[in-house]
């Protein structure tokens, strides 16, 4: 909503406060001024002008050369490109020395060979945005209606000595969306009284009734329904003062019929439409539901076809406008309409929200409708323009209305007590000031037994209850009197859950092991969505996503784990190793997804760069299973890996996580066909099921005395066939080791030249301990025998 | 004999003071005071002697034993120092060589931001709650007084799977759900999650980003008391002189609702860039719970009033750490990430 201050001015005494200062003052009540525009920014020594001559310029076809009376007993050569300009004209006049909006300064200059002393302008010009002027003045320069004095400030004359507040307005407002609206806010706002529109004008003799009938067959989606008729009606341009406010308000100016609808649009914030009556042809005006499949051309040249849900005015046949959203284009008023209906109505604001969101079609009216206008200004809203008419368009209104009526106008009653509206608050306001503001928003009230009795106008629709008041009280009182307390609850121990609490250790975890944790979007591509998904289900789709890119939710966070590490070597950050913990989204059994906490990792380029002393080592299946490893015994948990394929992974370097035999994640080496085609050098991915990890509750920590007796090593090393894996070899050891094996380990892997083909070298430190004695030498050999013997039959040959 | 000693002695010292090396002096000291040592050979001779000047003899051998192994001992002092220091020297390194470096990650600093928040109010008895992020209509707007038809809901554009599950547009359906999963009790809770609008992507907007809420319901929980909640964050994340300021708003699951503005860090209210001249800086929205989301999670909301308030963390940290561009929180440059790393207490 744009408010002109100096418009404003007409209804409510803003006490001369600078406009910034106002602003302030409405924005601090409540609703916000996103913006202060001063219309005269960057405007000095503009002056009305009249055309005495205007000849075509010898050397240029585009050109005029003008002489201007710019007052004084002044006449000026000005050179004038614009197509409209022509002798008898008022203009506006920029001489040498005046400035223009973007720093423009005219100077006297000379256009193939004439003298011009200044410039005549254009709104543009101005500063006014192009889709705001005339459609007449859009490609020239903008005429006077009237012929004014030579020499006047155009400044004033034109109304752009004015700021405007733009209120960025929040939905329960639409009291604010007209002039009188804000007018009665500032005027609660300073405790200023509102002066209305004073309505008068003559009727005719020949009554409404005479030449219109009205019918309206939808009583429910438009309870209240005035039609007045004005005759010989001269269509033509408004005069400037009504231009200067429409543009001011952000409305383009047409015809002083339309400019007098909209101009009382903005006033009252009630929409009204006008009628070519003629057009009509019928003498009737009908509301009435669509019939399905019914079409209508609106004014914005659309064909639409409509629905039996949709509202439309006819005249008793055909649609001749969308109610409340947009007029036909077969009943448009012209320049040669003479007889005009005028429509004030107030329709449902479901039915226009509805009809508003099927056609994608959203106007001023429509947007005034949805939430709803004030039921009190339907009438007034339908004189004013009837006055309007009488005075802008010459017209004669005919005697009377057609009014179809069932609309409830009745003002709603709220009780509210002080001691109610203080315990909410915190304060303790006194009864006289709640009166004073009360008296102020214009909510008549009674205080009757400690108990406030407001009748709320209907032009407020937002205050409904209790806590209404309490806020409009609040609002107006200042929140700045409000105490700083805290709530006198018993104490809570609040807290972590233990999930939350090892989610933030599994973070720390994998943070202190060296990776940097990601964010990505959980919207993706078909492709995408279930790409590394360990436990795929059919894709969730969004009804109208805004792009394919992001129209299915993630089944894995892996491919935009890597899109980001290709968005980083990309930019040749060759190293890098990431770690996201977010939700994928699966089809469940219930009506909402199943949503499980997944994490993932992913590492490419080097994972030790230590070179000046040797040390500089890739990522690798090792590195990224090791995070795992660390990960689970920090969670207390103990995972296994079984080998394992997967789309887009490396067949042989593949392994899924088990926790208790379940699967639970995969960790693998990307596929060198995926790595290539995402740009990456060898990269290491992990996605686990976290939400798993973390509900899985652990055995209490109980701690075990550390032993006086030592530990004693034995080495052992195999050659085996290469596909034998360690874990089995391992499992053949403990097998084998009894109750004095402590721990196995692997200490070397060689699979190189010096071996028979298909072989490879594999050697184990075994540790032996009692807890309870220093073991012999021949307790330890006899165990490690056993194991010996156990490997051996195993079909691994001692090396 | 007595010369003969004299003699060894002048000449072992002597070679004692030439000895340059703990080598070399180890040498001299087996060479004269070793069992094979002259010295050794003059007491061997003794027996030769008359038995009268024996104990005279012996006597004075062990003087010269004790002044050779005195002068060796200092000697050896001397020499082994000499070696340590020639070791330490030769071992010196250039300490100016880079170290090798521990393997350090970092927080997102969306998850640096929550967590911050999430401390604050966790020391104050909160709880953190979390839900779905795919949600149902009813608990992202019915049951928040957003009724379908109703004119706010179009001020959050949302992204629906059907006609009633939908992206959750806040994390206000996790409020929903704690006051019905309650029962009637008291709550104080705060919800940081992931939300999504229909918006595209620019710089400062996202259609995925992050919300952080709080809730507290309870008997005789007051707007002052919102104040002074929010007061202690404000302060707490932003600096302790920060001064706040509340202006009237509207949301649909509170009445009254407001804005929260904090004086501007940067300028401390003088008017700067950050807070476009003005002095203050908007930094989240709040209110009184609506009568009508308490009635409808089954409280009594004569009996039982609360408070409610919302920010943005992406919000906090742009204006925190002075980013410029809502799509660095999504592009997880390294360059971006690894920069917050470090503490700023
Ligand atoms: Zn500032």
């Amino acid at each position: 909503m744009l408010v002109s201050t100096k418009w404003l001015k007409e209804y409510v005494n803003t006490q001369d406060l600078p406009p910034a200062e106002l602003g302030e003052k409405i924005t601090r009540a409540g609703i916000e001024v996103d913006a202060v525009i001063d219309r005269s920014e960057g405007l000095a020594n503009l002056v009305v002008g009249y055309v005495t001559d205007c000849v075509k310029h010898p050397e240029a076809d585009k050109l005029s050369i003008c002489q201007v009376d710019v007052g004084g007993g002044e006449i000026d050569q000005i050179i004038c490109g614009a197509p409209n300009i022509a002798q008898g004209q008022s203009v506006i006049v920029a001489r040498p020395g005046a400035k223009l909006p973007g720093g423009m300064k005219i100077k006297k200059a000379k256009l193939r060979g004439e003298v011009s002393n200044g410039m005549i302008c254009s709104l543009q010009e101005l500063g006014i945005e192009t889709k705001l002027v005339p459609k007449s003045y859009a490609e020239g320069i903008y005429v006077l209606p009237e012929k004014a004095e030579p020499g006047t400030d155009v400044l004033s004359y034109l109304d752009l000595d004015d700021t405007v507040l733009e209120l960025g307005l929040t939905p329960n407002r639409a009291d604010a969306m007209s002039m009188l609206g804000v007018a009665y806010e500032v005027g609660a706002i300073l405790g200023e009284e509102v002066s209305l529109p004073e309505i008068e004008y003559t009727e005719a003799a020949d009554s409404a009734e005479s030449m219109l009938s009205l019918e309206v067959d939808a009583p429910e989606a438009n309870p209240l329904y005035v039609a007045k008729v004005v005759r010989n009606v001269k269509v033509k341009e408004s005069p400037l003062w009504l231009q200067q406010r429409l543009m001011a308000a952000g409305v383009r100016p047409h015809n002083n019929v339309v400019d007098v609808t909209n101009y009382i649009l903005m006033e009252y914030g009630q929409p009204l439409h006008a009628f070519d009556y003629d057009s009509l042809g019928s003498g009737n005006i009908t509301v009435r539901q669509a019939k399905e499949g019914e079409k209508i051309t609106t004014l914005d040249d659309t064909e639409r076809t409509l629905s039996a849900h949709q509202l439309v005015i006819t005249n008793g046949t055909d649609p001749v406008a969308l109610a409340g959203v947009m007029g036909g284009a077969n009943s448009e008023v012209s320049d040669e309409t003479t007889t005009v209906v005028i429509e004030s109505a107030y329709f449902a604001s479901d039915s226009i929200r509805r009809t508003s969101k099927d056609h994608n079609l959203r106007s001023d009216a429509s947007s005034r409708y949805e939430k709803g206008v004030d039921p009190n200004r339907v009438i007034p809203a339908a004189e004013r323009a009837a006055q309007l008419l009488a005075e802008l368009a010459d017209g004669e209104v005919l005697a009377g209305s057609l009014v179809f009526d069932q609309l409830d106008k009745q003002e709603r009653i709220v009780k509210v007590s002080p001691d109610f509206i203080n315990s909410r608050l915190g304060m303790k306001i006194r009864l006289e000031d709640m009166l004073d503001i009360l008296s102020r928003l214009k909510f008549n009230t009674e205080a009757v037994n400690n108990q406030l009795i407001i009748e709320v106008p209907t032009r407020r629709q937002d205050i409904q209850i209790e806590e209404d008041v309490v806020e409009e009280i609040a609002r107006l009182y200042g929140y700045d009197e409000i105490p700083a307390t805290l709530p006198r609850t018993d104490a809570t121990p609040g807290g972590l859950s233990p999930y939350q609490a090892k989610r933030r250790i599994a973070r720390h975890f994998l943070e202190g092991a060296g990776l940097l944790q990601a964010t990505t979007y959980s919207l993706t591509s078909e492709v995408a969505a279930t790409q590394f998904a360990l436990e795929p289900t059919e894709t969730t789709r969004l009804l109208m996503p805004m792009s394919e890119e992001r129209s299915i939710l993630r089944q894995s966070l892996l491919p935009h784990l890597l899109e980001s590490l290709s968005y980083n070597t990309a930019r040749r950050i060759d190293s890098a190793a990431l770690y996201e913990t977010g939700s994928v989204f699966l089809k469940g059994q219930d009506e909402l997804l199943d949503e499980q906490e997944h994490l993932a990792i992913v590492m490419t380029g080097l994972w030790i760069d230590h070179s000046w002393q040797g040390e500089k080592t890739a990522v690798d299946f090792f590195v990224a299973k090791g995070i795992v490893e660390g990960l689970a015994e920090k969670l207390g948990l103990e995972l296994s890996f079984e080998r394992g394929e997967m789309d887009g992974l490396h067949p042989g370097r593949t392994a899924f996580i088990l926790l208790d035999g379940k699967r639970i994640g995969v960790i693998g080496a990307l596929h060198p066909s995926e790595q290539k085609q995402r740009d990456l050098k060898e990269t290491i991915v992990v996605e686990l099921n976290l939400a798993t990890l973390l509900t899985r509750e652990t055995e209490a920590l109980v701690y075990t005395q550390v032993s006086r007796y030592p530990t004693i090593s034995r080495d052992v090393a195999l050659v085996l066939s290469n596909i034998v894996e360690a874990q089995t070899i391992e499992g053949v050891i403990r097998k084998a080791g009894g109750k004095l094996l402590k721990d196995v380990r692997v200490f070397d892997l060689y699979e190189g030249d010096r071996m028979e083909q298909g072989k490879k070298s594999l050697a184990f430190s075994l540790r032996y301990f009692d807890p309870e004695k220093t073991l012999t030498d021949d307790e330890v050999n006899a165990a490690h025998e056993k194991i010996i013997q156990a490997l051996t039959e195993s079909g691994a040959e001692l090396r | 004999m007595e010369a003969r000693l004299q003699e060894l002695k002048n000449e072992a010292l002597a070679k004692i003071q030439a000895a340059q090396t703990v080598k070399e002096l180890t040498d001299v000291r087996v060479a004269y005071l070793g069992k094979k040592g002259p010295i050794t050979d003059v007491l061997k001779g003794m027996g030769k002697l008359p038995a009268e000047e024996r104990p005279k003899m012996g006597a004075l051998v062990n003087v010269v034993r004790a002044e050779v192994t005195e002068s060796l001992d200092a000697r050896m002092v001397l020499l082994e120092e000499q070696a340590i220091n020639e070791k330490l020297q030769s071992e010196t390194i250039d300490i100016s060589l880079p170290g090798r470096p521990a393997k350090t990650g970092n927080p997102h600093p969306l998850t640096r931001v929550v967590e911050e928040i999430e401390d604050l109010f966790l020391s104050m008895g909160y709880e953190i709650a979390e839900g779905p992020e795919v949600e149902k209509d009813y608990y992202n707007f019915e049951a928040l007084n957003l009724p379908k038809g109703h004119p706010a809901r179009d001020m959050q554009d949302s992204f629906y799977i059907t006609e009633d599950i939908l992206l959750r547009t806040h994390t206000s359906p996790v409020q929903a759900r704690t006051m019905e999963a309650k029962g009637g009790e008291p709550i104080k809770i705060i919800c940081p999650g992931k939300v999504y609008r229909r918006d595209n992507d620019d710089a400062t907007h996202s259609h995925q980003f992050t919300q952080i809420e709080g809730l507290v319901v309870g008997e005789d929980i007051r707007m002052s008391d919102l104040k002074g909640t929010l007061s202690i964050f404000a302060k707490k994340m932003f600096g302790e002189d920060r001064e706040i300021r509340l202006r009237p708003s509207f949301f649909p699951f509170t009445e009254p609702s407001v804005e929260m503005d904090i004086s501007c860090f940067k300028c401390g209210g003088s008017g700067c860039n950050v807070c476009k001249k003005t002095g203050w800086i908007e930094i989240l929205g709040a209110g009184m719970v609506h009568p009508n989301v308490l009635e409808m999670a089954g409280y009594d909301s004569k009996r039982l009033t609360g408070f409610a308030f919302g920010m943005g963390p992406e919000r906090i940290a742009m204006l925190k750490y002075g980013i410029e561009d809502i799509r660095h929180f999504y592009t997880n440059d390294v360059r971006f990430l690894t920069q917050f790393q470090r503490t700023e207490l």
